[in-house]
């Protein structure tokens, strides 16, 4: 059984299609992640997954239950990290950890032991009896992702779970992310737009206008675009360039003074490089460098724009820097 | 059944945690005191002099006026803690909620728990200042006001919640603050009896759910205080009806609170 089955989803609000006919499997235990620019649909898809809202059509299932049939045991099995911060300021810690056990039947036993597992999951144990008031914006969404884990959910879903922090917090979120998969072996599904964190996921989908337009390994998408570029420069670039030719059997080029392969698999092209310029007589290698293709290359590869540019619209600026403050 | 006892739970932690939130902030319980306070000693002292001919001048202004303050302090307590709906949905927390396990009826039913306990403590503080305006209460007549005043706080917040559900931002709290609230409080016999009002204010005073709230309150605290006699010249029906009233008014408005609050999305 497949943690997720989406099939055919849409999500309309009023005339606007804000998610339009998706189709995706996340298999149990993987990273699911889900790329886009603001208002791509990401957060729709992830609320009717979770069941705040209802789809226009087609259906979803999570751990087996379909979402409009079995809201309860859907909820039940899942864990939620909202994009929006969702912490009652005014508790401690704990108090927050507590209310949602109740909320999810947790008994006081497995309480004890699970509050203190996950507080220490996400390096919080010594603040555990602070208001969380008194929280810095990382601290406050690494203790919205210990409550996420608090009733063993089968699904974490994250979205935009380092949205605002800065990158050494990010850093940590992430380790935790993964350490997690590792530990409890549950289904992580997250939205993010930051493009390096995208390579963390085992899969990526890639959606923009409410539409999914690839979906893949990280690696996998990149080969999509075509390979790695390998550029160096010798003491003898005709030369060389005509040795290369000969021994790889690859397109060379030349860009200005430095010789430009494009391959779909740097790291071992390398060792053979220096291979063939180092047979006598040897030249002069004066410099080598690989470029891997980013998931920035395939998005503007897929939809045409930067995903920075993408977003670069004053009123998303504007609620972005809002929910930072709120932090 | 395994449902039942997920939103029994449900309830109990959304009230839990209106309580202790409520219990947190001192200040607030301060603050909130303040208006009710100053309303009642205020105005109790100013004009007492001018209202001498209340009860065919056996009856104190100010004893007469302390009944509608607990009633204030409970209205505006049962609103305030209803509306909290609207910011816990505007601070996120609400969606914490919503995405549990639990039924939407039994957050509605446990906010207007919550909501109803609160208010019942602020009315009660009040209440321990009966001494300082002349009125003196037996047991029975606390047990008994204890009972009123959870019945009006209930319906009270069965109202703001009714009104939360649709709220999304907090401006919109202002509004109903100045259209719905404020006059509810002074068309419900709080300040004045009702008695040879003119027709309009009649008919606004019977629509009002707080005057089926005052009206029993009043004549509950004030029974060992003056005679029947001067009681039935400021009182608009006999307790039991109040109290037969109020109940409908209650469950009219718990039940379009949960049904409104199960269609948000
Ligand atoms: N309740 C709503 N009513 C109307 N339109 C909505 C509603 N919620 C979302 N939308 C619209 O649907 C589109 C997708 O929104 P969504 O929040 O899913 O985007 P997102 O991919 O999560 O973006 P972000 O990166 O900014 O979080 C947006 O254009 C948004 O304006
Ligand atoms: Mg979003």
């Amino acid at each position: 059984m497949n943690a997720i089955e989406v099939h055919d989803l849409v999500k309309k609000f009023g005339d606007f299609t804000a998610v339009d006919h998706i189709s995706f499997d996340v298999r149990q235990g993987e990273i699911f992640g889900f790329l886009g620019p603001n208002g791509a649909g990401k957060t729709t898809t992830i609320n009717i997954l979770c069941t705040l809202l209802k789809p226009t059509a087609g259906t979803a299932l999570v751990n087996g239950y379909d979402v409009l049939h079995h809201p309860y045991e859907v909820r039940q099995s899942i864990g939620l990290v909202f994009q929006d911060p969702s912490l009652d300021d005014q508790l401690t810690a704990e108090e927050n950890l507590q209310f949602h056990a109740m909320l999810y039947g947790v008994s006081r036993r497995d309480y004890e032991q699970r509050s203190r597992e996950v507080l220490e999951l996400v390096g919080l144990s010594d603040r555990a009896r602070s208001l969380v008031r008194t929280f810095s914006g990382g601290m406050k969404r690494r203790l919205e992702i210990a409550r996420g884990l608090l009733h063993h959910p089968r699904v974490l879903f994250l979205d935009e779970p380092t949205l605002g922090l800065d990158p050494q917090t990010r850093r940590h979120i992430w380790d935790y992310v993964r350490a997690l998969r590792e530990r409890e072996h549950i289904t992580i599904f997250l939205t993010t737009h930051y493009l390096e964190e995208a390579e963390y996921a085992d899969r990526i989908a890639i959606i923009d206008h409410g539409k999914i337009v690839a979906l893949d390994t990280p690696s996998g998408l990149k080969r999509r675009i075509g390979g790695d570029v390998v550029r160096l420069q010798t003491a003898q670039n005709s030369e060389a360039m005509l040795r290369l030719r000969t021994n790889l059997q690859t397109d060379v080029l030349l860009d200005g003074n430095e010789i430009v392969l494009r391959v779909p698999q740097g790291d071992q092209i390398i060792p053979a490089i220096i291979r063939t310029l180092g047979a006598p007589p040897p030249i002069e290698v004066l410099s080598i460098n690989l470029r891997h293709p980013t998931l920035d290359d395939v998005f503007i590869h897929l939809t045409g724009k930067a995903i920075r540019e993408a977003e670069a619209n004053t009123t998303e600026y504007m609620r972005q820097m809002m929910r930072v403050h709120r932090r | 059944m395994e449902n039942l006892w997920r939103d029994l739970q449900g309830i109990y932690v959304i009230w839990y945690r209106d309580v202790l939130r409520f219990l947190r902030n001192r200040a607030r319980i301060i603050s909130s005191l303040g208006q009710p306070l100053l309303f009642l000693f205020v105005f109790g002292s100013g004009l007492s002099p001018a209202m001498s001919r209340l009860g065919a001048g056996q009856l104190d202004f100010t004893a007469f006026l302390f009944p509608g303050i607990i009633a204030m302090a409970v209205l505006f307590t049962s609103v305030f803690s209803a509306v909290s709906i609207v910011w816990d949905r505007e601070f996120g927390f609400l969606k914490e909620i919503l995405v549990a396990p639990v039924s939407r009826t039994a957050v509605a039913l446990g906010k207007i728990a919550g909501g109803s306990t609160v208010a019942l403590f602020q009315g009660a503080i009040i209440l321990l200042l009966a001494p300082l305006v002349g009125v003196h209460l037996s047991l029975g007549q606390i047990v008994v006001l204890f009972a009123l005043m959870l019945l009006t706080a209930a319906t009270m917040t069965s109202f703001g919640v009714l009104i939360a559900a649709r709220m999304r931002s907090m401006e919109g709290f202002q509004m109903v603050m100045n259209f719905v609230l404020m006059p509810m409080f002074f068309l419900s016999g709080a300040f004045f009896p009702l008695r040879d009002v003119p027709l309009w204010m009649d008919i606004l005073a019977q629509a009002n759910p707080m005057t089926y709230g005052i009206d029993p309150i009043r004549q509950v605290t004030l029974q060992k205080s003056i005679p029947e006699a001067v009681l039935e010249t400021i009182r608009l029906h006999p307790i039991v009806t109040d109290v037969a009233i109020l109940a409908v008014i209650w469950l009219s408005l718990m039940v379009v609170a949960v049904w409104i609050f199960n269609r948000q999305e």
